[in-house]
């Protein structure tokens, strides 16, 4: 089980970063795609979830970090 | 008599937390259970889905500054005290509240309202975000050992009962005022605000005869309160590494569940299914009202059988079950398979009427409106808006039958249907189980969780190291899923389809919660802390 502990760990650091391209690549894709009119308020509700996410992604990196190290044993 | 005079001192402190957590939760959920009317009377009246965008995003602001209101008021309860830190959140949150219903719509005070608006809001975020886990923990730190899920576990149902406070509130005044006044810029939507300051009154004063913790009141005897709250909880690796592993583990799928299930529901049966008004927020009350004892329930269980499998469960069960759940909330209020009584007598009904522009003297509305009415008690009302323009000004004194097809420039220029369904008893009653169903979730994964909380920190900085884990879960994780649900949704519409895929907001909650499932499978220990004085 710590084994299995220790490798989820690196992966919940790959998955962390990846959320966040993942968010950034939506937000350049829906941002481009909106209509001009609608186009500050596409650009708000991205830049919220974008502030909200990204934090906690450094957060889900750093459990990760300490899962592949063994803390978590 | 030793162990009674006990029983009664817990269920004081239970009683007088609970009350002032319920009417914070109350507080809370009624800008969200308003958020249709709000968007109207506090932006532009053609913005439309925009409008309840941005109304769902200030609602969720509420949510994202919760960990703000965590980090300020919880080291200033592992400071000062809990008893005196969860007056201050309650009027806090009592005060903004009260002012919500006492701001000007966009019609008056232009965007100086939403602006207020978004300010009230955080206030009321920052309280709730301090309120909660003192509450828990004040509780947790009176319970006996072996009990303490049972005895949290009641707070738990605050939450759950301020929801159910608010939404019975706002349906018997919008059934004595009728729609229409109900909705006007100062009508009854604004009585649930106003109505908070009387019940955030009587909480202050029970409040105020409570006594400190006795756990901190130690502490703070020999000396041992933390000097600084937040280095400790999140400066040190020991204790940090158990604030993520509770939010990744436990709560943020705990918090999406239970915003699937109280929220997402309730939104989903009135804008997706079109249920109307009243009829939908009785399927939530009455599902709610059957499903509240269970937080009591598996809050018992987890005493006896750890918390960490209930929680799990519901978490699984969530995942597995919410779409065809939801499927099925779109088979029962659809109109195939339903047969219309084709008896003239009993069944669509038409009746039309025209309404003047008031400004705009060459524009005119006819509203349609048709009822079908089908075998098993349903009735769909559909409304149809239609405009027509006049080639001159109309003259007044003309009735509008009078009006003939010469004197019409267009008809018709932007057609709008809504359905309003009010279902029959079997289908209601398919509803309100399906949303019995959502509630089991959320008490499995919700009433163990004060007590899982507070046996992960120690007491000197327990205030503050459950609270935030527990507010991002449910302030962030929990608290867009209507925001998120509801944009997800936008990106699915295309112009081949342009409904869109209804149940793809649900992506969202079902892929949160299936991460925290596997991480608290994997990384949770099921041992219940018996001692938690250290």
């Amino acid at each position: 089980m710590n084994t299995i502990k220790k490798l989820l760990g690196y992966v919940w650091m790959l998955l962390a970063p990846s959320i966040i391209l993942f968010l950034v690549y939506e937000a350049y894709d829906k941002i481009s795609k909106a209509p001009a009119a609608l186009q500050s308020n596409v650009i708000l509700q991205w830049v919220i979830i974008l502030l909200i996410f990204t934090p906690i992604c450094v957060g889900f990196f750093i459990f990760g970090t300490y899962a592949s190290k063994g803390e978590y044993e | 008599m030793r162990q009674e005079t006990k029983q009664n001192n817990i269920a004081f402190v239970i009683g007088a937390s609970s009350v002032g957590t319920l009417i914070e939760w109350y507080d809370f959920y009624i800008f969200g259970m308003l958020a249709t009317i709000i968007s109207k009377q506090f932006f532009p009246a053609d913005a439309g889905t925009a409008a309840l965008l941005s109304t769902l995003a200030i609602f969720a602001a509420g949510f994202i500054v919760r960990p703000f209101g965590a980090l300020v008021f919880g080291r200033l309860g592992d400071l000062i005290g809990r008893k005196h830190t969860f007056l201050l959140t309650l009027i806090i949150m009592g005060g903004s509240t009260f002012a919500i219903g006492l701001v000007p719509g966009y019609a008056t005070i232009g965007w100086a309202a939403p602006i207020l608006v978004l300010i009230l809001r955080l206030l009321q975020g920052l309280a709730l975000g301090g309120e909660y886990g003192g509450a828990a923990t004040y509780v947790a730190e009176h319970a006996p050992a072996g009990q303490r899920g049972f005895w949290t576990s009641w707070i738990q149902t605050t939450a759950t009962l301020g929801l159910f406070l608010a939404l019975g509130i706002i349906i018997l005044i919008r059934t004595n005022q009728g729609v229409e006044n109900f909705s006007a810029e100062w009508g009854g939507w604004r009585y649930p605000f106003w109505i908070s300051i009387l019940l955030v009154g009587v909480s202050v004063l029970i409040r105020m005869r409570m006594s400190e913790s006795p756990m901190f009141t130690k502490l703070k005897t020999e000396g041992k309160t933390s000097t600084n709250p937040l280095k400790e909880s999140f400066g040190q690796k020991a204790n940090f590494k158990m604030v993520l592993l509770a939010l990744f583990g436990a709560v943020m799928g705990q918090g999406v569940v239970w915003y699937t299930g109280q929220f997402y529901a309730q939104s989903f049966i009135e804008t997706v299914c079109k249920v109307e008004f009243v009829q939908s927020r009785n399927v939530m009350l009455i599902a709610i009202l059957m499903a509240t004892p269970c937080f009591v329930l598996f809050g018992w269980l987890s005493d006896k059988v750890g918390r960490k499998w209930i929680m799990l469960i519901g978490m699984l069960a969530a995942v597995l079950t919410y779409r065809p759940i939801y499927k099925e909330f779109i088979n029962i209020t659809s109109a195939a398979n339903r047969t219309t009584i084709v008896d003239t007598r009993l069944t669509s009904t038409m009746t039309s009427y025209p309404i003047y522009d008031a400004k705009d003297k060459t524009k005119i509305y006819l509203k349609q409106q048709t009822d079908t009415t089908y075998y098993d008690g349903s009735i769909f009302k559909y409304y149809r808006t239609d405009t027509i323009i006049l080639k001159a000004p109309r003259d007044e004194t003309r009735p509008i039958t009078l009006i003939n097809p010469d004197m019409i420039q267009y008809s018709s220029p932007k057609p709008h249907l809504l359905v309003e369904k009010t279902m029959g008893h079997a289908a209601y009653w398919d509803m309100i189980w399906l949303v019995f169903i959502q509630i089991v979730y959320v008490t499995m994964v919700y009433g163990p969780i004060a007590a899982f909380l507070v046996e992960m920190f120690p007491t000197k900085i327990r205030y503050t190291s459950m609270s935030l884990p527990y507010h991002i879960g449910n302030g962030v994780f929990g608290g867009l899923v209507p925001f998120l649900g509801t944009l997800i949704v936008e990106f699915t519409k295309t112009s081949s389809n342009p409904a869109g895929d209804a149940l793809a907001g649900l992506w969202y909650p079902i892929g949160v919660a299936s991460v925290c499932f596997i991480i608290g499978l994997i990384y949770l220990t099921n041992k219940i802390d018996k001692n938690v004085m250290d």
